[in-house]
């Protein structure tokens, strides 16, 4: 089949939900109002509450949940075939994700632009909130660990990439420092660092920096990781502005460079799809495609990180609350697109399919290798750029997100430990330098504790770390699913994706637990339980939720 | 650089530069509004700091600079209620020094 078609099904396919579903969504179901003051006015300090006009919100917003997870999950899911992975990202995107994304931010601006995990102890209970934490802590340390070994295995394939990924942090050091002092105005800098950014890049293939294999009786594989949460944690204690701030601005410009190279490609090339639509023999070993698919592609489709983003800083900068449908669902819409690239990169290509089959030879195999390889042969017969140099500048694309999670996701932690010791009175863990170190302690205790000392099998975690953030979109749909109960509105365009997950969640959950038991890792086989325990927790919070809204409505109307 | 004040203004030239202000604005926005907060906190903690230095003698910290500090005070006086609350203190600290 090609690509283009496939392309055109899928962008199609969005385009109609956003016309069609959201609006029905905006007017039938969350009801918004033009008129209704947002926190954003309500509330302004010129700080945190700001309006915002939605392009720019809906920049802001759909750069801080694109990231590397949307091209890692599709990549691995095409294992089962082109066609599960493209239906499950179109149609999550559609009836998941977006109302899923929507909603967070029309349920956190109806709420004084509370944060989820807030809401969630208002309108749920303040048992819900705790399992809000919990679900929280898990995701970002998986979504650590496993970015970790994604980068690590980047960095050992493609030596080509090494220099161009860490020069970007360079060029990101200086940028910030001209614009925090004001020597240069932001249009001429941005030029200046992406003129900085390609330099790298086609430069990187002629200095390749390869890591030995075994260094120190450690795989060149680990020190990679120790490496990368080296700079993970020097990085997570600087101000936002020394090297944070820049690198976020510089992958989002690179975000949209690479999708328009990446369409670009398709459109030129044409390819045909060589993977096959649905794999007859899958590697021994593939768990079953269902529920297995519904947890390995999670952004993308729906990913419970973005009700974070939505609720945290997104809905306090809301201009008005029509608004909401543009940035919340649209930025979905991207999200999906960046998938939809990702799988047809996974897909077309490859000149045969014995070459797709050699890449995607175990579950967990290929992924974002194949990706890149994929959209270098894309690029390279597409437009014409040398292969190598595709293959660096989409290293360098899928590197820099992971490694601006990794930044992101380590200050996060750290502020949850620091809150444990507030709560439990330990000032030592108020200070940030320990309170890092347990963060990174605790993340590089998962990416070596499930892959071994060499590192490599740390992507067994990533059907994992899919379960915990569904679990986290799951809490979210049952706040905004409580509410639309409270105002007597239909619930079932968000309690139908909610039980969907849930139970492909904890339908996942066990197949995997029997999986590790009978591979004997212990150690993840404890991280499993602990995740069920999490999603069955879930589950009854739901019903018991739900149950008592009910009551509560019929009491009134009685 | 020419001088183009004494010009009349070319309408064409008028619109790039209006445009390119647009993009300005829009480039700077999207650079700042997601940290704008953390910028914001972060700057305040620095503020604080500034506060203690400049009110320590009054709380009986000896401070060399004292001299020159109390110039300062009346400048923030108007941020004293914002910090003393900021700092946990119900009421202003200082005997001599009411402000709520």
């Amino acid at each position: 089949m090609s690509a283009i078609v496939l392309l055109i099904l899928g962008l199609g396919g969005m385009a109609a939900g956003y016309f069609l579903y959201s609006r029905f969504i905006a007017t039938k179901i969350y009801r918004l109002d033009p008129d209704f003051k947002t926190p954003a006015h309500e509330y302004e300090d010129g700080v945190d509450f700001v309006p915002t006009n939605r392009f720019i919100l809906w920049g802001h917003h759909f750069t801080s949940v694109a990231g590397a997870a949307p091209i890692v999950g599709p990549a691995i899911a095409v294992i089962w075939g082109w066609l599960p992975a493209f239906l499950w990202v179109v149609l999550g995107t559609i009836f998941f994700a977006g109302v899923h994304d929507f909603g967070a931010i029309w349920a956190s601006v109806r709420n004084k632009a509370k944060s989820v995990g807030a809401l969630t102890g208002d309108v749920v209970g303040k048992r819900a909130r705790s399992i809000f934490m919990i679900v929280i802590f898990l995701v970002l340390l998986m979504v650590n660990a496993v970015f970790a070994v994604v980068i690590a295995g980047l960095m050992m394939n493609f030596s080509t990439a090494v220099v161009p990924v860490w020069g970007a942090i360079l060029v990101a050091l200086i940028i910030g420092q001209l614009i925090y002092r004001r020597i240069l105005s932001l249009p001429v800098v941005s030029i200046l660092g992406v003129i900085a950014l390609y330099v790298l890049i086609f430069i990187g293939p002629a200095v390749p920096v390869q890591m030995p294999a075994e260094v120190g009786g450690l795989s060149g594989n680990a020190v990679w990781i120790l490496i990368l949460f080296g700079y993970a944690a020097i990085a997570s204690l600087l101000p936002v502005w020394v090297l944070l701030q820049p690198r976020d601005y510089i992958n989002g410009l690179q975000l949209f460079i690479g999708l328009i190279v990446l369409y670009g490609s398709i459109l030129f090339l044409n390819p045909t799809l060589v993977a096959p639509a649905i794999n007859p023999d899958v590697p021994a070993g593939t768990p079953s495609m269902i529920p297995l698919l519904f947890v390995t592609i999670a952004c993308g489709a729906i990913s419970g990180f973005h009700g974070l983003v939505s609720s945290g800083t997104t809905s306090k900068q809301l201009n008005k609350e029509t608004d909401a449908r543009f940035v919340g669902y649209f930025g979905a819409v991207g999200e999906g697109m960046l998938a939809l690239a990702a799988i047809l990169a996974a897909t077309a290509g490859f000149a045969t399919f014995a070459d797709w089959q050699a890449m995607y030879t175990a579950f967990g195999q290929g992924g974002v290798n194949a990706f890149v390889e994929g959209g270098a042969y894309m690029i390279h017969n597409g437009l014409g750029l040398n292969e190598v140099t595709a293959a660096t500048l989409l290293t360098v694309m899928a590197a820099l997100f992971a490694g601006t999670t990794m930044d992101t996701g380590l200050r996060l932690q750290r502020y949850i430990f620091q809150e444990w010791g507030e709560i439990y009175n330990q000032p030592w863990m108020k200070k940030n330098a320990p309170a890092t170190l347990l963060a990174v302690g605790s993340c590089l205790l998962l990416a070596f504790g499930a892959g071994g000392a060499d590192g490599t099998g740390g992507m067994i975690i990533w059907p994992l770390f899919g379960t915990t953030n569904q679990l986290l979109a799951g809490l979210t749909l049952l706040v905004i699913t409580v509410m639309l109960v409270r105002l007597r509105r239909p619930m079932w365009y968000t309690l139908v994706p909610l039980c969907f997950l849930l139970v492909m969640t904890i339908a996942a959950l066990l197949i995997q637990l029997r999986a590790f038991f009978e591979q004997g890792n212990y150690f993840l086989l404890f991280l499993d339980i602990v995740v069920l325990i999490a999603a069955i927790l879930v589950a009854m919070e739901c019903a018991s939720a739900l149950k008592r809204s009910r009551e509560e409505m019929a009491e009134q109307q009685e | 650089m020419h001088d183009d004040h004494d010009k009349p203004h070319d309408p064409r030239l008028e619109r790039i530069r209006a445009w390119l202000s647009q993009a300005r604005f829009f480039a700077e926005e999207v650079y700042s509004s997601r940290y704008r907060g953390a910028i914001a906190r972060a700057r305040r903690d620095e503020d604080d700091l500034f506060m203690l230095l400049v009110f320590s003698e009054m709380m009986g910290v000896p401070n060399p600079a004292a001299y020159y500090t109390l110039e300062l005070q009346p400048l923030l006086l108007e941020r004293f209620h914002d910090w003393h609350k900021r700092m946990g203190m119900e009421r202003s600290p200082l005997d001599h020094f009411k402000c709520c």
